[in-house]
C-alpha cells in the first residue's frame, strides 16, 4: 500500500474511498469504510452522533489522516462547518474572499453573497448577523472558489425550523448553479430526504445501507414513497420498532 | 403496552391566589416611554458630567482648597494652581520647553527601539515553534528582573550617557510586547485556523487576516504595558543621572527644596500616561470595532 502508485489518482472526479481505518486509541471509529460519490452528486451521510460522521468528513476535507486505507478527492474543496466559523474581525466580504486570489475576487465574493440572498451585508461585521446569516456567508466562503466537491458538517443543525427549511431551498438552488459534489452530514431524517440524491446510513464504522433518492421536489415533501423511504431510513438507524 | 402513570403534582388552592401581593410581576417599557420632566433630564446629564475624570477632579479641587487654607504646608505640596504658575514660570524662563523635549525624545527612541524588537520577536516566537523557542525562555527569565535592577548593570556597560537611558526604556517596552503578543497569537482560536487552511488561503493570507488580525487586541494590551512602562523607564533613568530633562528637573527642584518644581515634573509624567491611555483607547475604537464588547451601565 506505501507504493508510490498509491499516491497516484485514480479516477478523474468525485471521491473514493476505500478501506479507511481510523481509530482514537482503542476505538475504531471507522472500520474499513468504503464509499464513493459521483461527479455533481449530493450524497447525505446519516447517523446517529458519535458514530463517526464528522470523522470521515474530516478525512475527506484532509485535515486528518487516515490511519489505513486510501482517501482519494477533488484538490479544490470546501468545507461548510456547524458553526459558521467566521473571522469576526474581518468584514464579511473579506471573510468571503479569505482564499481567494486575484483582481476579480472582490466580484466573485459579491455575486456568490448576492446568490445567498446576502448582498446588501457585505460590509457588516460577523457580531451584526444572525445565525442564519452567518451560516449563508460561510455557504457562500464555501462556494466562493467554484469547488468540486463540497463538505457540510451538520451544517443546519444550530438554526431554527424556519431557517433550515430556508437553508434547504437555498442548497437546492445552488446545486443548480454550483456543479459540485456534495457530501452532507446530518442526523436529521427529514433533512436528508429534503436534499438528498442518495441517502448512505453508517452503522459500526462503516456504511451500511444506500438508498437512492428519485423523487421530485414535491413529493419530498408529502409522499408514500417518501413515508416508505422514511420508515426504512429509520429502521437503518435503529430507530424502528419505537414507531 | 405498559402503562405509564405519572402522578401529577398536588395542586394546592393556596388562599391568597389571586390577590397581588402574593406574585411579583414586572413590567418593560422603552427607555423614553418614563416621563421625561425637565428635571429629570438635567439630572441625567449632571449625573456624571466628567466621566472618568471625576476622581481626579474632585480631588484636585479638594487638594486646592486645603492649600488655600493652610492645611498643607506649602513645602510638602503646594496647591494646583501655584503648580500650573510654576510650570508656566518655567516654561516662560526656557527650561521646561527643552527639557520636555529631551525627556520626549528619549521615550520615543527606546518606545521605537523596544516595540520593534518586541513587535518582531513576539510575531515570530509566535507564529514559529523556533521561534518561541529562541526567544520565550530568555523573555521570561527578563521579564522576572526589575527594570530598576537593571539600572546599576547598564550603567556600568553603557556609561551614563543617552544610551543607558534609551536602552532603558526600550527593555521596559519591549518585554511586555513580546509577552503579550506571543499569548494573544497562540491564543487564536485553532477551529478559525483550521476554517482557514480549508479555504485555500496561503500561508501569508493565514498570517496576515487569521493570525495577526486575531492578535490584535492582545498587541494593544501589550502596548498599554509598553506605554506605561516606557514612561517609567524614563523616570527610572533620568533621576539616576541627566543634566537635562524631565527628571533633571525634578531632582533640582528637590536640592533646592523646589517643591513646585518637583510637582511640575511630576504631573507631566502623569500627564504622558494618561496621554498614552488615551491613544490606546483611541487606537482600541478604531481596531477592535468587530468585538462584541461589554459597555457598563
Amino acid at each position: 500500500m506505501s507504493s508510490a502508485v498509491a499516491t497516484e489518482p485514480r479516477r478523474q472526479t468525485g471521491v473514493a474511498v476505500e478501506q479507511v481505518v481510523r481509530r482514537f486509541g482503542d476505538r475504531v471509529v471507522l472500520d474499513h469504510l468504503d464509499l464513493t460519490i459521483a461527479d455533481e452528486e449530493l450524497v447525505i451521510l446519516l447517523g446517529p452522533s458519535g458514530c463517526g460522521k464528522s470523522t470521515l468528513l474530516r478525512l475527506l476535507a484532509g485535515l486528518d489522516r487516515p490511519d489505513g486505507g486510501r482517501v482519494e478527492v477533488p484538490a479544490r474543496r470546501a468545507i461548510v462547518f456547524q458553526s459558521d466559523r467566521l473571522l469576526p474581525w474581518q468584514r464579511v466580504l473579506r471573510n468571503v474572499t479569505l482564499g481567494l486570489h486575484g483582481p476579480d475576487a472582490d466580484q466573485r465574493a459579491r455575486d456568490v453573497l448576492a446568490e445567498v440572498g446576502l448582498s446588501g451585508r457585505a460590509k457588516a461585521w460577523p457580531k451584526e448577523l444572525s445565525g442564519g446569516e452567518a451560516q449563508r456567508v460561510s455557504l457562500a466562503r464555501a462556494l466562493v472558489s467554484e469547488p468540486e466537491l463540497v463538505l457540510l458538517d451538520e451544517p443546519f443543525a444550530a438554526l431554527d425550523a424556519i431557517t433550515r427549511l430556508r437553508m434547504h431551498d437555498l442548497v437546492r438552488a445552488l446545486r443548480t448553479r454550483h456543479h459540485a459534489a456534495m457530501l452532507l452530514v446530518t442526523h436529521d431524517v427529514d433533512e436528508a430526504i429534503a436534499l438528498a440524491d442518495r441517502i448512505v446510513v453508517m452503522s459500526n464504522g462503516r456504511i451500511g445501507t444506500s438508498h437512492d433518492v428519485h423523487l421530485p421536489a414535491a413529493d419530498r415533501e408529502v409522499s408514500v414513497a417518501r413515508e416508505e423511504l422514511r420508515a426504512r431510513l429509520l429502521e437503518d438507524l435503529g430507530l424502528a420498532s419505537q414507531h | 403496552m405498559t402503562e405509564l402513570s405519572l402522578k401529577a403534582p398536588a395542586v394546592s388552592e393556596s388562599p391568597d391566589t389571586g390577590t397581588t401581593s402574593a406574585r411579583e410581576r414586572e413590567v418593560f417599557l422603552p427607555r423614553d416611554a418614563r416621563r421625561r420632566t425637565p428635571i429629570s433630564t438635567l439630572r441625567e446629564r449632571l449625573r456624571w458630567p466628567l466621566g472618568i475624570y471625576t476622581t481626579p477632579v474632585a480631588i484636585l479641587i479638594a487638594w486646592e482648597v486645603l492649600a488655600r487654607a493652610g492645611v498643607l504646608a506649602k513645602t510638602y505640596a503646594p496647591a494646583p494652581t501655584s503648580i500650573v504658575k510654576s510650570a508656566a514660570d518655567l516654561w516662560q524662563q526656557g527650561v521646561l520647553g527643552p527639557d520636555l523635549a529631551i525627556s520626549l525624545q528619549r521615550a520615543g527612541t527606546g518606545l521605537a527601539i523596544g516595540l520593534t524588537v518586541g513587535v518582531s520577536t513576539g510575531v515570530l516566537g509566535g507564529l514559529l515553534r523556533s521561534g518561541e523557542y529562541l526567544f520565550n525562555g530568555l523573555v521570561q527569565v527578563l521579564n522576572t528582573i526589575p527594570l530598576l535592577a537593571v539600572l546599576p548593570l547598564m550603567i556600568v556597560w553603557f556609561g551614563i550617557d543617552e544610551l543607558t537611558k534609551v536602552l532603558l526604556i526600550s527593555f521596559g517596552a519591549g518585554v511586555p510586547m513580546y509577552l503579550n503578543l506571543f499569548a494573544a497569537i497562540r491564543g487564536v482560536d485553532q477551529r478559525l485556523i483550521e476554517m482557514a487552511r480549508t479555504t485555500g488561503a496561503g500561508t501569508w493570507r493565514l498570517v496576515t487576516r487569521v493570525l495577526v488580525s486575531g492578535a490584535l487586541p492582545g498587541f494593544l494590551v501589550g502596548l498599554r504595558f509598553s506605554l506605561a512602562y516606557s514612561v517609567l523607564g524614563l523616570v527610572a533613568a533620568e533621576t539616576v543621572n541627566a543634566d537635562k530633562g524631565l527628571g533633571f528637573l525634578i531632582t533640582q527642584g528637590q536640592t533646592y527644596l523646589q517643591t513646585n518644581q518637583v510637582f511640575v515634573g511630576l504631573v507631566i509624567y502623569s500627564l504622558l500616561g494618561l496621554l498614552a491611555d488615551q491613544f490606546v483607547r483611541a487606537l482600541e475604537r478604531v481596531l477592535l470595532r468587530w468585538r462584541p464588547s461589554y459597555e457598563a451601565s
